[in-house]
């Protein structure tokens, strides 16, 4: 339970030193219990947040997923307070927040949509308010609000590495059973509703593993940079590649080496883990980026070199 | 086909007949629509499209009502009118998605909706966002089996041949609509003729019997609107697929057409292009006086017709009185 990191991991067992032999040290941070753990964790969370990612980013339902994000916060507060899971507290918030997303219709037209950003705006910031009342009404619990809210890798439990997996794999699963309609759902609604795909039940169901997925990323991240494993990696691979399957497989690469690393990262030195993850994936984004238009350059001279009579055109 | 009923706008039938019509000077303007109605051009085939006394309704109102439609296996209809009087809703209703509120629709010979993969549709819109990283041809593969569940996996396409053919029909169609050059980029980066050719291969690719086109040439500039509309009237002619095609303009299909209806003031009329877009129909139609002129080129310019604001609040008055 991260109310208990402080007292375990680095301080209880000597300061961890990079000794730069890339062997030796991942044979150092393989050797904690915890550090397995959050390897674990951490590699669950990459792969389930960067396929959700990715549907999330392509929909452009990033602010419903900081929404859902923020609610967690209340969650995992209150369940520290009651004695319960951390992770009944995210999944309880989070999915029951996805419900009533879902239960918003979503406004196409401008004028409702500035409305709906109007409610879930609303509800944020009384999720937030809640949150900090539970904190304070757990006495002595103020070193564990850095946790929920921007993330820990310190005592990541057995039990929790089983909740993770099980929830882990059960939204893939399901994701997995509606990605193509959902697909097409999401780049051509009307289209796809007209060919009888049921657009409205998809967007419910994706909601729901939206708040999965926020739920399982929550518990590394912390509610507030739980984009850096939903949205950054999805973001990457769109802008590596336009092959929707390509793009998402490398939505889970980049997910991957970026938990990986800042996990090993964060071990061996005091700084938190979100900000290691959060860096690195802004890093990957900022490079495919800077690649994409520098090739996208490149591509437009070459034409226009081999094209010299139609370069007006 | 014939004009709204006498009940639903009192106004039409009370409006003199002007002595001189098109075509002919003894032909009734109501003759013409009723011609049409019991015209079956190919008695071999069941109709597309059948719409019987049809209203709809939509938020609470309604949109237009008492319309009779027939469109044959590989017509060309246009369905003409101005912005706001119910074009779209008659293409949402032929498919199902909008129920109607009165009237028999018929399409392919079964309910609206049941004969959901022998119909292409291509609905109303803008554009694809600038920052849609997928590609024009994933676009495409969706109007083949993007409304199968499961998951595409990486890879299967060389493996199975039911995918390799899928992955080739989608290739020969992009072909047909002239958009192999750039189906490999992504689609939020094309131009909207190009869009547009793509989309037209989506709701081809499963080789429809019907197609639905909700103003394709809406946005596109003329030599764009040009070839769109020959790409249609050649797929039309070619491979024998009836089109629905909503527009507000009817001069870049023109020469295609077979047939046009023309909604207006909570009613349609239909007929060939040359009764329907006359200055006497459109004037009774509107119960306002209407030109139309024709160019030395053959394009018909319609002068008078009702702004979409004045329909918007007639609608409101008729569905007072209803």
């Amino acid at each position: 339970m991260i109310r208990l990191a402080g007292a375990t991991g680095i301080g209880a067992s000597g300061a961890p030193s990079l000794t730069w032999n890339v062997v030796a040290d991942v044979r150092q941070l393989l050797a904690f219990h915890f550090m397995v753990n959050a390897l674990e964790a951490g590699t669950i969370v990459a792969v389930t947040a960067g396929a959700i990612g990715w549907f999330m980013v392509l929909r452009r339902q990033a602010f419903a997923g900081h929404t859902l994000a923020v609610v967690g916060f209340p969650g995992a507060a209150g369940a520290t307070w009651l004695g319960l899971p951390l992770a009944a507290g995210y999944f309880g918030f989070c999915l029951m927040a996805a419900l009533v997303i879902a239960a918003v219709p979503r406004a196409r037209q401008g004028s409702s949509r500035s409305v709906e950003t109007a409610v879930i705006g609303t509800v944020q910031a009384f999720a937030l308010a809640a949150g900090i009342l539970f904190v304070n009404l757990y006495q002595g619990f103020a070193n564990g609000v850095d946790a929920l809210l921007f993330g820990s890798f310190l005592g990541v439990t057995d039990t929790q590495v089983r909740v993770l997996l099980a929830a882990g794999i059960g939204a893939l699963a399901v994701l997995a059973l509606i990605g193509r309609p959902l697909l097409f759902a999401s780049v051509d609604a009307d289209v796809a509703a007209a060919r009888g795909v049921p657009v409205r039940l998809l967007s419910a169901v994706f909601l729901l593993l939206l708040g999965a997925a926020v739920a399982e990323a929550s518990e590394i991240t912390g509610s507030l940079l739980v984009f850096a494993l939903l949205v950054m990696p999805a973001a990457t691979a769109q802008q590596l590649t336009a092959r929707p399957r390509l793009s998402m497989v490398l939505a889970i690469v980049v997910g991957l080496v970026v938990t990986w690393l800042a996990l090993g990262v964060a071990y061996f030195s005091p700084y938190p883990v979100g900000f290691f993850l959060t860096t690195f994936a802004f890093g990957a984004y900022v490079l495919a980026a800077v690649g994409r238009h520098a090739t996208a350059l490149l591509d437009r001279r070459a034409a226009r070199a081999v094209v010299p009579a139609n370069g007006r055109a | 086909m014939r004009a709204p009923r006498a009940g639903a706008l009192p106004s039409l039938d009370r409006r003199p007949v002007p002595a001189e019509r098109a075509g002919g000077a003894d032909r009734h303007g109501r003759d013409v629509d009723r011609g049409t109605l019991v015209t079956v051009p190919d008695s071999s085939l069941a109709p597309a499209v059948v719409f019987h006394d049809v209203s709809a309704r939509l938020g609470g109102r309604t949109i237009w009502s008492h319309v009779d439609l027939e469109v044959s296996q590989g017509e060309f209809v246009a369905v003409l009118g101005p912005n706001g009087v119910g074009k779209s809703t008659l293409v949402k209703v032929a498919l199902g998605l909008l129920p109607a509120v009165a009237g028999l629709v018929e399409v392919l010979g079964g309910p609206p909706g049941a004969a959901r993969h022998e119909i292409g549709y291509l609905p109303q819109r803008r554009s694809f966002d600038a920052g849609l990283r997928v590609r024009g041809a994933d676009i495409v593969r969706f109007g083949l089996d993007g409304d199968r569940w499961g998951s595409p996996i990486p890879g299967l396409d060389r493996l199975f041949a039911g995918r390799r053919a899928a992955a080739a029909r989608v290739e020969e169609v992009i072909d047909k609509v002239g958009a192999s050059a750039y189906a490999d980029r992504p689609v939020g980066e094309l131009s909207g003729g190009e869009q547009q050719r793509l989309l037209i291969a989506q709701a081809l690719v499963r080789r429809p019997r019907l197609l639905f086109l909700d103003e394709p040439l809406d946005s596109l500039d003329l030599p764009n609107q040009a070839g769109v509309a020959a790409l249609i009237g050649s797929i039309c002619r070619d491979e024998h697929v009836a089109v629905v095609m909503v527009a507000h303009d009817v001069n870049p299909i023109l020469a295609y057409l077979d047939r046009v209806v023309y909604i207006a003031r909570g009613g349609a009329v239909a007929g060939k292009p040359e009764e329907v877009i006359t200055g006497p129909t459109l004037s009774r139609l509107f119960d306002t006086p209407i030109e139309v002129l024709r160019t030395s080129d053959g394009r018909l310019v319609v002068v008078g017709q009702p702004e979409a604001p004045a329909l918007h609040s007639d609608r409101h008055h008729l569905d007072g009185h209803r």
